[in-house]
């Protein structure tokens, strides 16, 4: 599926591996958490280049240090309305100091590819016809916001400062 | 009050062409009802029984004259002349169509109001003492504090897909006016041992199917901790609150299935990583800058009119009844805080007409500094008017039918819109309120009452607060009958309380006779002044069923 990253529509290099039996070792996969748990070794020696999927209710925590070997964080949205995973990616970017692609993946809307981004989401899986127009429609709705977030934006605090100065 | 700047108004306008957008698509059928409604509800938009309703937050019950005015033309122009205050300081229309609900909100933005976040899974409106910086028995104005956590709450991208809805209530004050035990968050501003002021922290109240009420989290907390240790809550709160039934979904289920205890530990262990966070400071200037909006007003140098009015309320006893019940002491000498009773007889509480809100808007620029309050029981307040003018007021009021002598008495009664216009409702409550204020009309009736609160829900999710209603009252729906059960003994206040249920339901045609007998039976076992709260704390709940159910007390229908 085409994906949105950092505003353009790039392919993924990654297949899902989720169904997949035996896991692929010689290609880039994305893999759920059981997956990883149980061919760990086998897929560290694949030395390709690592995804994983984590739903809702698996905090990323859970990987520990086992973090730095995934270049893709997949976090699923199983519904719209879950908002655990804005939580999860916080708590990636913020506090387990995760820099790699941070997607989001399942019931991902155009209308909250906002708050996902602030959240630190860089990568949007938008199952819409077309979904770089999705992002180009919302990309620029909002220019102030409240709130600091791990995403570097200025709250609309420091900008009343930056103003008066 | 709190003045928008040009990033407030940016915001609010980005949001406003944002939801402009989205209703064309929703006109057009680009997008179906099931995908419009998670964009409609963070907007405040419902679709009830017959229209859609739009509600607009009062930021912690503070309105201007100028913005209640815009009201009233929203009310005319786009409603059907009136509107109603809720029991979160808000105003509701009931009667809006969808193409013109962006140019509602973009009337709105002129004004400095919005509608963002009055409904949906996220942060509602804050709400407060609807006598915050007025109140004898304040320590500080809990105002600022409303504002600082209203901006960190909108928009707020982690927190905006919760497991449910979540409610914050600020007091400052002694008496709690704001049902603070009764809200997801409570905050009550509060000294510690050194005498510096801080928070109570207060988690897990709440009511609806499950009533709960809150329970201390935190005794004290510095004001510098207070966006942390909100994240704080809200995070535990959105990785473990239940998404699998949206009836326990609240928090108050997962503080009580945890325990206080170890919903605290789980708390404190996350505040501890984020405690030192530079996104989480409360920016002392942020903080002077938004008090500033809330300095006390130039107050006259005014004496107590005590003489006068004592001499008017002796020659005038209906002055002296609205005197008694709606006038409250100010912190000032020479001021009063009047409520403005939108609980006259035969109308549907918390109503109010475009012409009255005009008029009121008028009013509040006469004799009140041209702002008023909202308050949770739906009713409005001048916070600053001249005792030497009470009485002008008094007249002006009554000729707009808003001066009925009857704050905190029975017929000051909060209910929800009931069967009339929400599609949950399993029955009406706004005919049961109307029954009961015409049955209790006479003001030196109510007066020897005294205090006794009557709260009506028309179902299960208790938008009435029929839990915390001295009287509470809800109505249930058996073989598409409607038939109302009375719970006795709750409270919002500071002695927080559960009501507790007297017996089987009964007729909504049996009600004002059931309330009659409650009440008779309360004069007869009151000792001296004791409200009907505590006397029925003192001698339970077996007189009051007997006054009810008892032989040949009340006519009596079985119900299936």
């Amino acid at each position: 599926m085409a994906l949105i990253r950092n505003g353009k529509l790039v392919d993924d290099i990654h297949i899902d591996a989720r169904t997949l039996d035996p896991v692929p070792v010689d290609q880039p996969v994305i893999v759920s958490l059981l997956q990883w748990q149980a061919h760990r070794d086998t897929l560290l020696a694949g030395k390709q280049s690592l995804g994983i999927r984590l739903q809702s209710d698996q905090p990323p925590a859970l990987l520990g240090a086992d973090l730095r070997h995934f270049a893709v964080v997949a976090l699923e949205f199983p519904k719209f309305r879950d908002g655990r995973a804005y939580t999860h990616a916080r708590m990636l970017r913020e506090r387990l100091g995760f820099r790699g692609e941070l997607r989001a993946v399942g019931d991902v809307l155009q209308e909250q590819l906002n708050y996902m981004q602030r959240c630190g989401f860089d990568t949007f899986e938008i199952s819409t016809a077309d979904p770089l127009a999705a992002w180009q429609a919302i990309e620029n709705d909002h220019t102030v916001w409240y709130q600091a977030t791990g995403d570097g934006r200025p709250r609309a605090l420091e900008l009343r400062r930056q103003q008066a100065r | 009050m709190y003045r928008y700047d040009e990033f407030d108004h940016t915001l609010v306008a980005e949001r406003v062409a944002v939801f402009r957008r989205q209703v064309e698509r929703r006109l057009t059928g680009d997008i179906t009802e099931d995908q419009f409604k998670p964009l409609r509800l963070p907007n405040g938009l419902y679709l009830q029984l017959h229209a859609y309703m739009l509600r607009i937050n009062v930021p912690y019950g503070c309105l201007s004259s100028r913005q209640l005015r815009k009201l009233a033309f929203i009310a005319r122009r786009f409603d059907r002349g009136f509107g109603h205050f809720t029991t979160r300081q808000n105003i509701q229309f009931n009667w809006i169509r969808l193409d013109e609900a962006p140019d509602i909100l973009a009337e709105l933005a002129d004004v400095e109001m919005n509608t963002m976040q009055s409904s949906g899974n996220c942060v509602r409106n804050i709400t407060a003492d609807q006598f915050a910086g007025r109140a004898r028995d304040e320590i500080e104005d809990p105002r600022p504090w409303c504002e600082l956590i209203r901006q960190w709450s909108i928009l707020h991208p982690e927190f905006g897909y919760l497991p449910r809805k979540f409610k914050i209530a600020v007091t400052g004050a002694a008496s709690d006016r704001a049902a603070v035990k009764f809200h997801d968050v409570g905050l009550y501003l509060r000294r510690n041992a050194e005498g510096v002021i801080g928070f109570e922290v207060i988690v897990g109240g709440g009511q609806g199917r499950t009533p709960y009420v809150g329970l201390t989290i935190r005794e004290w907390l510095a004001k510098e901790d207070l966006f942390s240790y909100l994240e704080a809550i809200l995070r535990i709160y959105n990785l473990g609150g239940r998404r699998d039934n949206p009836n326990k979904a609240r928090i108050k289920i997962q503080v009580n299935a945890l325990g206080i205890d170890e919903f605290r530990r789980l708390v404190e262990e996350e505040w501890a990583e984020i405690k030192a966070s530079p996104l989480l400071n409360v920016d002392p200037a942020e903080v002077a800058r938004i008090t500033a909006y809330f300095a006390p007003p130039a107050w006259e140098d005014l004496p107590e009119e005590t003489v006068a009015l004592d001499r008017l309320r002796k020659a005038q006893p209906a002055f002296d009844a609205w005197y008694r019940a709606n006038v409250v002491g100010h912190r000032t000498p020479g001021y009063a805080i009047v409520n403005l009773s939108l609980k006259s007889p035969g109308i549907a509480p918390g109503d109010l007409t475009a012409e009255q809100m005009d008029r009121v808007a008028d009013l509040a620029d006469r004799f009140s500094l041209g702002e008023l309050r909202v308050s949770h029981r739906q009713n409005l307040v001048f916070t600053d008017v001249r005792q030497k003018e009470l009485h002008e007021l008094w007249t002006e009021l009554a000729r707009i039918s808003l001066a009925t002598a009857n704050i905190g008495t029975l017929t000051d009664i909060v209910a929800c819109p009931g069967l009339d216009f929400c599609s949950l409702a399993n029955a009406r409550a706004i005919p049961v309120a109307q029954d009961i204020s015409r049955h209790f009309s006479d003001a030196a009736t109510l007066q020897d009452i005294g205090e006794l609160t009557i709260n009506i829900s028309g179902c299960m999710n208790a938008c009435g607060h029929h839990h915390v209603g001295h009287i509470g009252i809800l109505g249930v729906e058996k073989k598409g009958q409607e038939f109302y059960q009375l719970t006795l003994g709750g409270s919002s206040a500071e002695d927080a309380a559960l009501g507790e249920r007297l017996g089987r339901a009964i007729s909504a045609d049996e009600v004002p006779a059931a309330i009659e007998a409650l009440v008779a039976r309360y004069k007869s076992l009151r000792s001296g002044d004791e409200r009907f709260l505590d006397t029925w704390r003192r001698v339970g709940i077996e007189p009051f069923q007997d006054a009810v159910y008892g032989e040949g007390v009340t006519p009596r229908r079985e119900v299936a």
